[in-house]
């Protein structure tokens, strides 16, 4: 075989041909693998294991705000029944004791959930969702209230940690959940 | 100067491909950061309901995750069509879960063990039954950070 010339050996580059090639490989590969979903969901703190059940008759009834969601999917806040959309604003009213029929005062306010096993999921998270967003939107209340500088900027989680814990001194979330009740089906 | 015009005049040049494997790789460092490796195969139909308050898990190996659904066709011959709890990738009851909670408890460093949330994904068609019997597992196995998982609603 004839030797190529020094000079057609200086201008051979590597082939970056192929580079392409192998870089779409990985590509497809990652591709295919990637799910693009952040994980999110409504963040509980569920009540330590003890045998002995709490007695709700022990509390001041008052300062219970009952909320029962049935096999029907249907709720019952207080005795009366309700549809979900007024939920957070009547948990607000209850919590503030707005018109008087509610808490005392915030820190004594109890929010006991009651369910079916029957109840559909679905219906349970939007129930906890509501009561949830309720207390959010009184601490975001608060904090645009008595904290200056923030009287634009809603409650989360990214707020300084002693204002967060100042804010749920004041209204704590307490939401105690009962056994569930066994009435419906399942399945 | 003659005989370089000559040459190119003849052969037309290729559209240079020098660039493309740059493009290429910007692409794939992109799907490289934000992919998320698909742990365990879904054997339960999961479709979490939606809501809005929600938080963000922040570390992924700090988090563990039961499915809760309706097996899926293919394996509803075995697993039958009410809703089932699935941990890794088996079809598994509530008396599976403390040692799925202490196996995933050893894969982290033990100062950040407080921190391990459970992120439940139900399926939103699930009665409360069975979760119910998760959450009193998961209370009695003190595992008390718990995650119910959903999509952001619009407001």
């Amino acid at each position: 075989m004839a030797r190529k010339s020094n000079k057609d050996r200086l201008s051979n580059e590597i082939n970056a041909g192929s580079m392409a090639d192998i870089a779409f490989l990985l590509l497809i590969f990652f591709l295919v693998t990637t799910t693009i979903d952040v994980d999110k969901g409504i963040t509980v703190k569920l009540p330590p294991w003890s045998e002995e059940e709490v007695d709700p008759t022990k509390l001041n009834k008052r300062n219970v705000f009952s909320v029962n969601v049935n096999a029907l999917n249907q709720l019952q806040v207080r005795g009366e029944l309700m549809e979900i959309g007024e939920l957070r604003q009547k948990a607000k009213d209850f919590i503030i004791n707005k018109d008087d029929q509610g808490a005392e005062k915030p820190t004594k306010a109890i929010i006991s959930l009651k369910n079916d096993r029957g109840t559909k999921y679905n219906t349970y998270l939007e129930v906890y969702n509501e009561l949830k967003a309720a207390y959010n939107e009184l601490w975001t209340e608060d904090l645009q209230r008595n904290y200056p500088g923030y009287s634009d900027t809603e409650y989360n989680d990214k707020l300084p940690l002693e204002i967060r814990r100042a804010l749920k001194l004041k209204i704590p979330f307490v939401l105690s959940e009962a056994e569930p009740t066994a009435f419906g089906d399942e399945g | 100067m003659s005989k370089f015009t000559k040459k190119r005049g003849k052969a037309k040049p290729a559209i240079s491909t020098a660039s493309l494997p740059d493009i290429i790789f910007m692409l794939l460092f992109f799907f490289m950061v934000v992919t998320v490796m698909r742990t365990s195969e879904q054997k339960v139909k999961v479709k979490v309901p939606e809501a809005t308050e929600l938080t963000k898990l922040e570390k992924k190996s700090l988090v563990n995750y039961i499915y809760i659904g309706k097996p899926l066709r293919k394996f509803q011959e075995v697993y039958g069509t009410s809703p089932r709890i699935q941990l890794n990738d088996k079809i598994s009851t509530e008396a599976d879960i403390p040692l799925f909670l202490e196996q995933h408890k050893l894969k982290v460093q033990e100062q950040s063990r407080p921190l391990i949330t459970t992120s439940l994904r139900v399926d939103e068609e699930v009665t409360m039954g069975i979760v119910q019997d998760v959450k009193v597992a998961l209370r009695k196995a003190n595992q008390l950070k718990v995650n119910y998982s959903a999509i952001q609603r619009n407001k």
